[in-house]
């Protein structure tokens, strides 16, 4: 098991390394010298070379990457080039609204999908099991700012109950602030949890038919009870990829989402910081975003081995 | 007063009939032998006892079980019936235990549930249970997982599953056919153990009429959902008043005619040709063991010890053995599948260890294989004539099409189908013909030697004493030398004329078949040849108890 987890260890860290030296190669290939951005259509060729200087621009490839990365380590991400504030504060903002957001979500997504995915699994061919398929086949077709219109023009508009968009701040309150993730949070998880559902569904299906469900059936157990006991568990790992998948997309993918509710999210911050050029915004952001995604696949692999005890033992 | 009674049990499975009027009764203390080849129905029947059928299954007729009407009993009432009056035990010990449960967990559960007992109650009855089917606490404690045990080990968890709360009957669905033949008569043992001490009646289901007339005190043959012949044990097998009873005994008894078998002593390498087909010279293979943490591993284990042995062209040789002692791997060394630790390989002269896949074509042309499983072994997107040509790819010169449907044809001929059969798909044709195809693809590129693991132990009776005499009447016109890996001793004696014996990575003996086997000297070959079970030796003794 140690050895299990060592090697994931090793495995992520290599992994964010690579990552971090692609995310900078990329940066610096794209074209578009923040200097001259900052410094305005007019500046002079001196004054562009003097800003790049201060900004240490002119640094070497390889030092400049030592500097960016030690920073980060430091969690100095630097200063951004439009906003002139430090880049960290910037995010801070903006991960309290894109991570609340995501994990209720997620957590909304998994709330729907395993019970659905249950159900029809076992109901496997018959009316109940083609309902609910067809409903999560309309989860993952309609795009999510189309419900996330008929959501607000529902709970908003008509019914009145929470905010149509916007976001006051966790300062205002838990519960102002919760109110206000709520819609943008069932419209992200909807087509998550529609594709989860099938997900899930299919993987039990494919237990249901393996011969220990058998003996479970031949000990007497209803047949419920051997689909939450011995199926479910079972079934738990491409239903664990796909919310280890599912989750990176909630925290960066969601700028569709965070645009129809304008909330200051992360992914509002990275295009915004992509349109002005800002590119230490972006590596930052980029960044911070591998990082998350590498986390949570680590953490993926460790459920794997809770899940299954033959990954425990074997190395 | 009978336990179970069935009576005029008709079932489809859509419109597909599977059973008619099937009749069979298993009284308090009594074994019932459930005989019939694959596809006859037998598992249906056990599954229609249990109500465990797939949901589009039909059932007309009367099973009564313990004064309880099965066919008209609700889904509740069939749930306190499994697993507390009614225990069963399925085919595949592999994977018949839920993998991420502790074996303690699933034993416990089914007690659990039906007795309403403390979870500390029933882990206490579990153990009891577990050290009753010969799993002691020291080595296999309740928080063993099932990838930490044998297929034995296994089985013998699902059995304490089935019997843990003392079932009036007990289902065993060919429960050793996927074991070795120790394993199967430590398994049949601890059955007849738990019938006595219990009084409770066994449904005993299988496909091998020695294990079924070894255990069982009454017999029914079924036959395409039809009972052919029932009645007493010996009484039927003995007089085989029904044709299909004495096809079946015949055919597990089979042994193909060979005019010319080859009589040459492995033992004493004077009496070898002066030409050997395959050397095998003090080969030895490891496998790295288990590591222990990040640097720590234990030490490597020996699958293959120190083994020398010959082949002369022509010659059928069985390694027999059981399963895990290393047979299959020095098969695929013996293939140049995998590669020896130590020791080398020689094949009509040429050393075959540690060469390159060119290197190897021209030897790879002379040898050939034939796998267990007819149907894991085809590809089933492509057509036969593109199966059986397969091994082509290593002639020297590729053969124009014309060619290879002609080779094709020739060596579906020499199997025994139609060289018609070349534009059909695996899925048209049956286990045994699918065992003819891969023995068409082996020979197609006429190899001087042929490795069969376990050819006939997925095949039915009747289809195994068919091929059977399809390997012995290839040998006799192809002069092809044979390695048949098997535990199966009654193979062994009907197509080879050499016994290799291995135990633990070595051969503990050699020598002609019949003498080994008539007379073994070594442990292990006298194991072997004491569990296996034989239908004359079978039926001699239950006739000698009845007097």
């Amino acid at each position: 098991m140690t050895a299990y987890l060592l090697k994931r260890l090793a495995i992520a860290l290599i992994t964010l390394v690579l990552a971090s030296m692609v995310v900078f190669a990329v940066l610096e290939i794209i074209p578009g010298d923040p200097a001259r951005l900052m410094l305005g259509m007019n500046a002079s060729a001196d004054q562009v070379d003097l800003l790049r200087n201060q900004m240490g621009l002119n640094a070497p490839l390889a030092s400049r990457y030592l500097h960016w990365a030690g920073g980060l380590l430091s969690l100095d991400f630097g200063r951004s080039y439009t906003y002139s504030v430090p880049v960290i504060d910037l995010v801070r903002e903006r991960v309290v609204v894109s991570l609340p957001l995501a994990l209720i979500a997620l957590a909304l997504s998994t709330i729907i999908a395993i019970p659905v995915g249950l159900f029809s699994a076992g109901r496997h061919g018959r009316a109940g099991d083609t309902i609910a398929m067809g409903a999560a086949q309309l989860g993952v077709a309609v795009p999510n700012f189309w419900f996330a219109l008929m959501l607000i023009y529902l709970f908003a508009v008509w019914l009145r109950l929470v905010p149509a968009g916007g976001f006051p701040g966790w300062s205002a309150g838990v519960w102002p602030a919760l109110k206000s993730l709520f819609l943008p949070a069932i419209a992200l998880a909807l087509p998550q949890a529609a594709i989860l559902a099938r997900v899930t569904r299919s993987a039990l299906i494919e237990v249901l038919n393996e011969d220990y469900i058998r003996t479970a059936r031949a000990k007497g157990l209803p047949y419920r009870a051997v689909l939450w006991r011995h199926a479910l568990r079972n079934a738990m790992i491409p239903v664990l990829t796909i919310l280890g998948l599912q989750f990176a997309f909630l925290l960066a993918g969601t700028i569709i989402i965070e645009n129809v509710f304008y909330l200051p999210g992360l992914g509002r911050l990275v295009f915004q910081a992509i349109t002005q050029r800002d590119l230490i915004v972006v590596e930052s952001v980029v960044m911070l975003l591998v990082a998350a995604v590498i986390a949570v696949n680590l953490l993926v692999d460790l459920s794997y081995a809770v899940v299954d005890p033959r990954l425990r033992s074997r190395q | 007063m009978s336990l179970l009674e069935i009576e005029k049990l008709s079932l489809s499975i859509g419109n597909t009939p599977i059973l008619r009027d099937v009749e069979l009764s298993v009284a308090p203390g009594e074994v019932m032998g459930l005989v019939g080849e694959s596809g006859s129905g037998k598992s249906i029947t056990a599954l229609t006892v249990m109500q465990l059928l797939p949901w589009a299954a039909r059932a007309t007729g009367r099973v009564t079980f313990d004064g309880i009407d099965i066919l008209a009993a609700s889904e509740d009432q069939m749930c306190a019936l499994r697993g507390d009056d009614i225990g069963m035990v399925f085919q595949e010990p592999m994977t018949a235990l839920n993998p991420v449960k502790t074996i303690g967990e699933q034993v416990a559960e089914g007690i659990r549930w039906h007795t309403r007992a403390s979870r500390a109650d029933a882990e206490d009855h579990a153990r009891k249970m577990l050290d009753r089917v010969g799993l002691p606490a020291a080595q296999f404690p309740l928080s063993r997982y099932p990838h930490e045990l044998s297929g034995g080990q296994r089985q013998r968890v699902v059995i304490a599953i089935a019997c843990a709360l003392k079932p009036k009957l007990l289902i065993a669905d060919e429960p050793t056919t996927a074991l070795d033949v120790v394993l199967q008569a430590q398994i049949l043992d601890l059955l007849r153990d738990l019938v006595a001490e219990n009084r409770m009646g066994l449904l005993l289901i299988s496909h091998d009429l020695a294990v079924v007339t070894e255990m069982a005190d009454r017999i029914t043959i079924l036959r395409h959902g039809e009972v052919m012949e029932a009645g007493d044990t010996a009484r039927t097998l003995s007089e085989q008043l029904h044709p299909y009873t004495r096809q079946l005994a015949q055919a597990s008894m089979h042994v193909p005619a060979r005019a010319r078998t080859h009589e040459v002593g492995l033992d004493n390498p004077l009496l070898q040709g002066a030409k050997p087909l395959l050397q095998v010279d003090s080969v030895t293979r490891d496998y790295p063991g288990r590591r222990k943490s990040l640097l720590k591993r234990a030490a490597p284990i020996r699958a293959v010890d120190d083994v020398s042995f010959s082949i002369d062209p022509g010659q059928s040789v069985a390694l027999v053995g059981r399963s895990g002692c290393g047979k299959s791997t020095l098969a695929r060394m013996v293939l140049a599948l995998d590669g020896p630790t130590s020791g080398t390989i020689r094949f009509r002269g040429q050393v075959i260890t540690g060469k390159s896949e060119a290197e190897l074509k021209p030897a790879r042309r002379d040898m050939q294989v034939v796998f267990q499983d007819p149907y894991g072994s085809f590809d089933p997107r492509l057509k036969v004539e593109k199966l059986v040509a397969e091994p082509l790819h290593v002639l020297e010169k590729k053969p124009t099409n014309a060619e290879r449907r002609e080779m094709v044809a020739k060596a579906l001929h020499e199997v025994g189908l139609s060289p018609r059969d070349m534009d059909k798909y695996p899925h048209e044709f049956s286990g045994g013909q699918r065992q003819r195809l891969s023995i068409a693809r082996a020979i197609i590129t006429r190899p001087k030697l042929v490795v069969a693991d376990e050819p006939v132990s997925a095949l039915d009776v009747s289809i195994r004493a068919q091929v059977l005499d399809l390997f012995a009447e290839l040998n006799q016109k192809l002069g092809i030398a044979y390695v048949f890996i098997t535990h199966d001793l009654t193979v062994a004696r009907a197509i080879t004329d050499a016994v290799m014996v291995m135990h633990d990575g070595k051969i503990v003996e050699r020598g002609r078949t019949s003498e080994v086997l008539d007379h073994p000297q070594s442990e292990a070959a006298k194991a072997l040849v004491a569990a296996a079970p034989d239908l004359h030796r079978a039926i001699a003794r239950r006739l000698h108890e009845q007097g």
